[in-house]
């Protein structure tokens, strides 16, 4: 027998498929149905009246440290959370510990992700092998066994040719190349944004040109190969201004954002507090206005939260050596809200259209809509509902979050995966 | 005890020395002028006095110093506290205790005051967040050294009477100098004008946006200023190669006797020490009539005994 779920009276939204209404969805089996005025009894109804129904959220940029930081964040703690915020998919940066660069590492995630049940669980794999950026790793492998792109994240490939020679051999596969983009020659050990405040604080600074150079030369290189390229969390008004030009001349480009460069800038540092170190650092006000411009033009192509997890006794150490990385993942909904739709840059479907349409494309699977036929992962947000953010709620095994205390907006409801309720809140 | 003081009476309240930029110049001021009242102890047959009887202090170093630690046992030595010397050669964490485990263990034994001097710049704030005990700052990465500054200006008022409308160059490694930091905090906020000198590569980022003038021209501002400064090259902290050579650099921003005959006749002479002779300054200079470098020493035994001092009874009111 099918098994039958129908969302009633939401305002479904849906940017691919150009929708915006008071509607229903009918979701049978695995699959969406209907997406209209559904009368029919069926099983299971949820009430929707006055919430958004919009495609489950895809999260392209987290750290969920499986395998070799399980203390930090596993798989099923990190797609737990992933659920409760709303995510029907996220991608795991391959920078775990071993390096996930082959095949059966890529397996592995697969079916640690399956095993969990919470969200979708996708990998990007190594671009080099040991993220050296010296060898490259076996992409077409670990194309074959689902690696939806590829990226060395944690650092950026520093040598031009090797980057290059990536580009040039992943377009064989129908996989994105994806770029930390920072020269390391040029960071050096810096800690924080190169500026009047890493001045004073007395702490080495990240000049917003580490990142900018290597966009830039990664830009040429593009040119090159017959690839799709994509610019993980930039994070500098030149970055913005590269990314414009580009763009402008058709090159296969994409790029994402992290809330906390949005929402922060390199001010938050001014008392040593190490939740605020994170790479790319965070930048200044001129910056964070760029990066927002950007979204309001249609230049950024997704959000993505690039949830790094921490230990609290990582993170209690001086601001000089503690790791970077903040832990944002089951609060990104509300961050967004606070940074784009309450500012009016974004409404809700163009929000929408970041956080599911575009990363969904960008990452070359089929979702991010709520076309029928298409697998049904569907979230369900209260669009008015305030909460505090309280890192002792999280279901993340890491409480590293600079936004503790902070009043948000747009609580998710209900979390359906592929037509399973797999998170609903409380409250409902 | 009384202490003879020129500055009003207020109310000292911090029980942690961490930096300059944050304290007011009435805060400042009366560190110094506590200060002057213990600079008599040390001329005194017997050189010690009872505030911190009692008092556990500990050197907690984790960077090579001779005469700061030295100063610093010292200082807590003629205030009769009892000194517990922790010296700690290390930056690395993924191994071994992290400064908080230390910190926290030190603090298990009962102490009370946290002299600390660490690679990483905010260490003693940290450290000042996770313990009880008193922190003062001894020097932490390239941010401050506030006992440095608190002494050069305690030299400098002693010699000049004020720093009101004093030209004061400082000159070098600016970007990895947490002397030139803690200098500029005390010294501007007493009325003083700073002038940065040095080549561009060794300014920090921003340093326009600092109170502060900037020359890359020694030759240019010898002859302009009331007090001079010279910083010493910390060839451990230079990273890649911010100057061709040494013999260039000495050209440029070396005190030479040359440059000194256009200088003031009056010009104050200091460095923080230890000296490099022969690079950043001659010998004939760094001896000569116009230096104060070995009074800075002893001033700095005197501020430091006045912070401790003033640490400790802060801590006890709020006990």
């Amino acid at each position: 027998m099918s098994s039958e779920l129908l969302i009633k009276n939401g305002r479904v939204i849906d940017p691919a498929n150009g929708i915006d209404k008071k509607c229903d969805v009918l979701i049978v089996d695995e699959k969406i149905a209907e997406v209209g005025k559904v009368d029919k009894p069926v099983q299971t109804v949820i009430d929707a009246a006055g919430k958004l129904v919009v495609p489950g959220l895809i999260d392209i940029h987290v750290h969920f440290r499986e395998p070799g930081d399980e203390e930090e964040e596993t798989i099923a703690s990190g797609s737990a959370a992933a659920l409760a915020a709303g995510f029907t998919s996220v991608v795991c940066m391959p920078n775990t510990n071993p390096v996930i660069e082959n095949e059966t590492d890529v397996e592995y995630i697969h079916r640690k992700g399956r095993q969990t049940r919470k969200t979708h669980v996708y990998t990007m794999g190594a671009i080099t092998k040991g993220l050296q950026g010296v060898e490259l790793a076996e992409m077409g492998f670990m194309a074959e066994a689902g690696a939806v792109g590829f990226t060395d994240d944690g650092r950026g490939v520093q040598d031009a040719a090797v980057m290059l020679r990536a580009l040039k051999y992943a377009a064989m596969f129908d996989v994105v190349v994806a770029q930390h983009c920072q020269a390391e020659n040029f960071t050096g050990n810096g800690v924080m944004n190169s500026g009047y405040y890493s001045t004073i604080l007395g702490l080495p600074g990240i000049d917003p040109l580490a990142e900018e150079m290597i966009l830039w030369r990664d830009i040429q290189l593009i040119k090159k190969a017959e690839v799709r390229y994509h610019v993980q969390h930039i994070s500098t008004a030149g970055s913005v201004e590269l990314i414009r030009a580009a763009k402008k001349d058709s090159l296969p480009i994409t790029c994402e954002v992290a809330p906390h460069h949005l929402l922060l800038t390199e001010q938050c540092c001014a008392e040593y507090d190490t939740n605020y170190k994170v790479n790319p650092p965070l930048r200044t006000e001129k910056d964070v206005e760029a990066l927002k411009q950007a979204i309001a033009e249609g230049l950024i192509d997704a959000l993505a939260t690039d949830h790094a997890p921490h230990l609290q006794s990582e993170k209690e150490l001086e601001f000089l050596t503690a790791p970077f990385g903040i832990a944002s993942l089951e609060c990104a909904l509300g961050l967004y809200v606070k940074a784009l739709i309450e500012p009016g840059i974004l409404d809700w479907p163009g929000l929408i259209r970041l956080m599911a349409e575009k990363p969904a494309k960008i990452i070359g699977v089929d979702k991010g809509t709520l076309g029928r036929g298409k697998q049904a992962d569907v979230t369900i947000i209260d669009p008015n509902a305030e909460y505090e953010i309280d890192v002792n709620t999280f279901r993340s095994k890491s409480r590293n979050c600079p936004y503790h205390g902070w009043k948000v907006k747009g609580k998710v409801e209900t979390t359906i995966v592929g037509g399973e309720i797999r998170f609903e809140s409380k409250s409902r | 005890m009384a202490l003879k003081r020129k500055s009003k009476e207020i109310k000292w309240h911090r029980k942690h020395l961490l930096g300059l930029r944050e304290l007011s110049a009435e805060e400042i001021t009366y560190i110094l002028d506590t200060a002057e009242g213990f600079e008599q102890i040390s001329t005194r047959a017997v050189k010690k006095a009872p505030p911190l009887r009692g008092k556990v202090v500990v050197n907690l170093f984790f960077e090579d110093s001779t005469r700061t630690r030295n100063s610093f046992s010292l200082a807590a030595n003629r205030l009769s506290a009892d000194i517990i010397e922790f010296t700690k050669k290390t930056s690395s964490v993924s191994k071994g205790e992290s400064l908080l485990d230390t910190a926290r263990n030190l603090e298990a034994l009962g102490i009370d005051i946290v002299v600390v001097r660490h690679n990483a710049g905010g260490a003693p704030k940290f450290l000042s967040r996770n313990i009880n005990a008193c922190v003062v700052n001894a020097g932490d990465g390239f941010c401050e050294h506030p006992t440095q500054g608190l002494l050069d200006t305690y030299t400098i008022r002693k010699i000049k009477g004020t720093l009101e409308g004093l030209k004061i160059a400082i000159v070098g490694d600016i970007a990895h100098s947490r002397v030139a930091r803690s200098d500029m905090w005390a010294m501007t906020k007493l009325g003083a004008e700073i002038i940065f000198v040095g080549p561009p590569t060794l300014m920090p980022p921003q340093v326009r946006q600092l109170p502060v003038k900037v020359s890359y021209s020694l030759d240019e501002v010898i002859e302009k200023v009331d007090v001079i400064n010279m910083l010493r090259i910390q060839f451990e902290r230079l990273g890649g190669n911010p100057f061709p050579s040494i013999r260039e650099y000495s050209h440029y921003f070396g005190l030479t006797v040359e440059r000194m005959k256009r200088a003031k006749p009056d010009i104050l002479v200091m460095h923080p020490g230890p000296i490099n002779r022969g690079l950043e300054i001659e010998s004939e200079v760094a001896d000569g009539r116009n230096s104060v470098i070995l009074e800075q020493v002893t001033n700095g035994l005197a501020v430091r005994m006045a912070v401790l001092f003033l640490v400790n009874q802060a801590a006890a009111q709020q006990k």
